[in-house]
Order: structure tokens, then sequence, then C-alpha cells
């Protein structure tokens, strides 16, 4: 009786257990994708698909490159993979025994597991995106310039706002997020030049919750439209809550807050995968560290709602313009810092690569940089 | 400075419903660390239920449902068939996270009906809320938070006041003496358990239907791991825990309003703060070692009828 009990004990918690890796690792699989014409792509996520902000985005990218491709493709995905080495090492060799010639990995935190798999498999090409290594023969990664379109939301948001004060909810303060916050404040500016924005920081990439929360306090302190540089729509319900306007990020989320939603700054991953998968499958693909534009088509601001004052519209296609035909850099001086600083010269701009050197807020911003 | 305190009552709320429904538990007996778990079920069913049938009382009972539904199993496996009880609640935790995600597939990004979000708005107590600075805080808020102040004083005057509220605290501190005097140990085991998880239940969807009325993934984020240190942080009291969620829930928010108010503090040192405040709590208990501080002197110990 007493070891039926215990069986019968340890058989329900393998129950339960079971029940999590099914979620966790129910991927699209079967099959064994050796065949000759089909070439087989393995996307390795942080988050599941269906998270309705960062790895939903990237899987929107998915099954764009599914739907181009076809027949002749398979893709395999792997959710809810951890940034850690030795997990994110097995998710990709599980995919290439399953066959998969290209792994593609949605998160910074992916990178040197990836980079050692590219050593350990030449033949298989691996994608990252937001990483900085890359090798000469299989290993690339990617990243677009989502300063160009945060530019544009804070045009959007400096001709909206009637307190003067823009509210700015971030995960953590290092330079991607800082280049976000600069960005969008200089948009803010270049047609108010009152406004200030305060920044808050989560500390978390996943806690709806107090997203929300901290927008709640930035809204408290008077501000009046809200932009956000984390996952989840909370800052954007917040803003509906109180009545006032919010720009979103990742995906377009109008659904979540119809009455707050004024723009959000947008990915388009398929404008990187399709051509690059093209690639690699006809054999031409050469290792770059692609970083793409609003002249590209990888980053977008998502469609303007009703709430976007019309002289913001105006504005925002005429410098999209700019962006799109190449002509107009976000971060062009005389810029200052919020300590009063010149840190880019009058008549010079950053590149890309003077961007991502990014450590400071710039004038009118009120938060941490570090 | 009335609306942050506003805002503790609002971050504080899961956490009490949490650290109510762990605390009867734990007063059966039975450490559940399974709260994280729990919470994430009661957040998911509660935010479908209401979602399907755009009615808040059935969104509420789905939660209830869903918390007891998880605690059961718990129950189950740490009563009837002994099984360890910290493993248990662990593996619930993982169980409930990963059943919240597969089950929140589906209306993920979407919206709670009118109906529900309405039934959940601020409601002004009349009187009550015309009290300076109190009134404002505690009174203009909505229904959710004044069931949470019943649910305290219930449970205040159920554990202090009534004959199963002692029987309960027999059966957690001496399992075997609670059986002798012809107290069914395991039925009240079996029962507070499940209240207990149905408490859980109702936290999480405090967080899905009125905190953020929009499924979003991990809506708990390891809210329920601070229920659990609240409830050391109570010793084991209704109106402590009550202090303690909304202290905990305060110190959340804290570094956000510091934040927008231009005041820069480091956010991982306001993060830190709950916890430091349960160890010193805990400190200041155990050298005080008065015996009604203590934990419940049968927690986490399985009880075979045999053995006595």
């Amino acid at each position: 009786m007493k070891k039926s009990k215990k069986l019968l004990s340890v058989l329900l918690i393998l129950v339960m257990m079971g029940a999590l890796f099914l979620t966790a690792c129910g991927g699209e699989q079967g099959g064994d994708g050796k065949d000759e014409d089909v070439t087989t792509i393995g996307f390795i996520y942080i988050g599941s698909k269906t998270d309705g902000g960062y790895t939903q985005a990237q899987h929107l990218g998915t099954t764009a490159v599914e739907d181009y491709f076809g027949e002749k493709v398979k893709i395999l995905t792997a959710e809810n993979i951890e940034e850690e080495k030795t997990t994110v090492k097995t998710a990709a060799v599980n995919m290439i025994s399953e066959g998969a010639s290209i792994i593609v990995g949605t998160s910074y935190g992916f990178m040197d597991a990836l980079e050692e798999c590219a050593q350990e498999y030449p033949e298989v090409t691996f994608l990252h995106f937001s990483g900085n290594k890359m090798n000469d023969t299989n290993f690339g990664n990617y990243f677009g310039a989502m300063e160009e379109p945060r530019y544009l939301s804070g045009i959007i948001a400096g001709l909206k706002t009637e307190t003067n004060k823009l509210g700015y909810v971030a995960a953590f303060p290092y330079t991607e997020v800082l280049i976000g916050i600069n960005a969008f404040a200089l948009g803010a500016q270049s047609v108010n030049p009152d406004v200030e924005v305060s920044v808050v920081y989560i500390n978390s990439w996943n806690d709806p919750a107090n997203e929300k929360i901290a927008a709640e306090s930035l809204l408290a302190q008077g501000c009046d439209v809200i932009a956000q540089h984390c996952d989840s729509a909370g800052p954007q319900i917040a803003a509906e809550e109180k009545g006032v306007w919010a720009v979103g990020y990742n995906l377009d989320s109008r659904d979540a807050a119809p009455g707050a939603f004024l723009t959000a700054p947008i990915w388009h991953h398929d404008k990187y995968l399709v051509p690059t998968i093209e690639k690699v499958i006809g054999g031409t693909y050469v290792p770059e560290s692609y970083y793409g534009t609003m002249q590209d088509g990888y980053v977008d601001l998502a469609e303007m709602s009703d709430l976007v004052p019309e002289e913001a519209k105006t504005k925002v296609e005429e410098i999209a313009q700019q962006m799109k035909d190449g002509t107009f850099k976000v971060f062009s001086g005389e810029i200052k810092d919020n300590q009063g600083n010149v840190v880019v010269a009058e008549g010079e701009s950053l590149d890309r690569a003077g961007i991502w050197q990014i450590e400071y807020l710039v004038e009118g911003v009120t938060g941490r940089d570090n | 400075m009335g609306g942050f305190f506003a805002a503790v009552i609002i971050a504080g709320t899961p956490l009490l419903f949490a650290t109510i429904g762990e605390l009867l538990t734990q007063k059966a007996g039975n450490m559940n660390l399974g709260v994280e778990g729990l919470m994430m079920m009661g957040a998911v069913c509660g935010f479908i239920a209401g979602f399907k049938t755009g009615n808040a009382g059935l969104a509420l009972l789905g939660a209830i449902a869903a918390g007891a539904v998880g605690s059961l199993i718990y129950a189950f496996l740490t009563i009837t068939l002994r099984a360890n009880q910290q493993v248990t609640g662990l593996t619930l935790t993982m169980f409930g996270v990963g059943f919240a995600k597969f089950a929140g597939t589906n209306v993920m990004g979407s919206v709670l009906p009118a109906s529900v979000k309405a039934f959940f708005t601020k409601i002004e107590i009349p009187l009550l809320s015309k009290i300076p600075y109190i009134g404002e805080i505690f009174f203009s808020q909505d229904v959710f938070v004044y069931f949470g102040y019943i649910i305290v004083l219930l449970a205040y005057l159920y554990l202090n006041k009534t004959k199963n509220g002692l029987n309960l605290r027999a059966v957690g501190e001496n399992a075997p003496a609670a059986d002798a005097s012809g107290i069914s140990v395991n039925l009240y085991k079996y029962i507070h358990v499940i209240i207990g998880g149905a408490l859980c239940g109702l936290g999480g969807a405090y967080l899905s239907l009125v905190t953020i009325p929009v499924w979003q993934e991990n809506v708990v984020a390891g809210r329920g791991w601070i229920a659990v240190a609240l409830v050391i942080f109570a010793s084991w009291k209704p109106g402590k825990a009550m202090v303690g969620a909304f202290v905990f829930g305060g110190l959340s928010i804290l570094g956000f309003r510091l934040q927008s108010m231009g005041i820069q503090v480091s956010q991982y040192l306001i993060d830190m703060l709950p916890y430091v405040a349960t160890v010193i709590i805990v400190i200041i208990s155990t050298r005080k070692n008065r015996k009604e501080d203590m934990p419940p002197g049968w927690l986490t110990l399985p009880y075979f009828r045999e053995d006595r």
C-alpha cells in the first residue's frame, strides 16, 4: 500500500513536470528534415511566440519566412530558452540534429553559445539578432536603427503633449535603451523645445504589472504622453485609464489601449530574414553585421492612430521621407548631455559606431544613465 | 502624496490575498511553495473566464476554482501521499507558471470586456471615503480591494475567535495532539490548503483583472515568492500580514516614484528592501524568542497517525 502511494506521488509530480516541458518545448517538430530540397531553419526564442511583444515580433518575421518560401523550408522553433550557454547550445544542437542548416538566435545573451556552435558546426549558418560577434564563414548578426522610428514617435509626443512632460518607461539603463530615450527626446525637442522627458527604469524585462505601475508614477508627475522600452502594454493601459496618450513598442498594440495608442516604433524582421535566408540557401551568404534602417524597411513606425494631430502626421511623414532617402541623421549636433557637456559638436553627426557608444542622456531628460 | 499611498494599496492587494492564503495553509502545518504557480493559475483562469463570459463574478469564480484545484493537487500529494512539501510546492510553481503560459496562448493580448472592467472601477465608500487622507487611500478603491480588507478581518476572527480556527491552529502546532483530541487532522489540512490556494488564485487574478486587464504572460512576476516571505514577516498573523503586504507593495513602487520625481536611486537597492526587511524581522523575532511569533510547530512535517 505504502509503496503504491509513493509511486503515485512520483507519477503525479512527473505529470506536472511533463506538462511544463510540453509548454516549454512545444515547437513545431516532426519529420526527419533530411529532404534534399527542403532547408530546415531553427529559431531560438527567449520568450514565447505569443508574448505580445519582443518574441511575438520576432515570430512575425519567422512566419513571413515560412509564407515566402513555403514548401522549400521547414521551420523549427524553441521558445522560452534562457540566456544560458548550455541551454542555448542544447537547443541549437537539437535543431541541427533535426536537420537544421540555419539557426537564428533572437536574444543578445545567446551570443557566446552561438559563437561556439558556429565553430563546431561549420556547415550550419548562424544568424544572431542584437549581437556584436561574427566570423568570416557562417556566423553573422543583425539589428536595427530603432533610433529612427523612436525619433519620429518623439515628434508626435512633442506635438501631442499639453503639459510638456513626457514619460518613458524603460527596462534597464544600458546603451540600446539610452539611444532610444535620446532619440525620442531629440524628436520631441525638435518640434517643442520646452518638452522634458522623465525616465523610470523597472529593472526587468518581464513584469507587466510593474511596467504599468511605473507609468502611473510618471502620470502622477504630470506626464501626458508615455513612451516605453519594455515589452508589455502596461504603460499604454495606464495612460488610457488616465485619459492621456502612449507610444508602444515592438508591435502595433493599438487593441490593448485604443484610447491612448498614438503609434509604436516596430520591427520588420522579415525584411532581413527573407533576403538573407535566400542568400544562405543559394550559397551566396557572406557573414555581415546588418543594421536595418527605415530606408530598408527593417524598422518602422506603426500606422499613426486618429489621436495623432494632423500637424504631427505631416511632420513625421516629412522626416520619415528624409530617413528613407538616407539624408536624415538622428544624432546631429549640437547635442548636449543632461550634465551640460557637448557630446556631438555643431555640424557633426553620429554614425552607427558613434551611436552605439552612447552612455549619456541628452539635455532635457531626467533619469539615470547607468 | 495620497496618490502614492492609494497606489501602494493597489500594489499590495495581490500580495495581501496570497499572503493570507499561504498563512492559512501554513497554519494547517503545510508549507506551500507553489504560491507563484497558484497565482499564475488564478490569473489566467480568472482572465479567461472574464474574457469569455464578460461576467466579473464568473471571472472571480474562475480564479478561485483554479487556485483550489491547483492546491488540491498539492494537498493530495502532501497530505494523503505525504510527499515532501517543499518539493511538491516548487513543482506546483513550475506547473502553474507553465500552465498559465499554455492556457493563455489563445487570449494573449486580448482585452477584458468593458463589463468586467466596469465592475472593478474605483468606488468611493460613502462617509468613509470622506475621512481626510485615510478615505482617499483606503476607501476610494475597487471592490476587490475591499474584499481583501474583509478577508483579513475574517481570517483574524476565524483564527482567534472561533472553535474551528483554534482547532486549525492545533493541527498546525501539534498534529498528533489535535488528532488525539478528536480533530480530523487531514480534513482540516485539506480544507485550509484548498481555501489558501483559492486565495492565492484571487491574488493572481487581481493582477490580470484589475492591474492589467489585458492578458500578458508572467503577470505575477515573482510576487508569489514575496508572499511566502511575507508570511514569515507577519509572524503568521493576519493583521501583520496586511501591514506587511502594503509595506512590501509600497517598497516595490517607491523606486518608480522617486525616479519619476527625478530622485535617482538605484532600483536594485529598492528591490532589495523587502527582503532585507524580512531578514531583519526574522532575526528580531528569533532573538526575542516569543512563542507566539514562532512558526506552527508541525509546519512541513507530514502526519502519520500510526507513528503516534
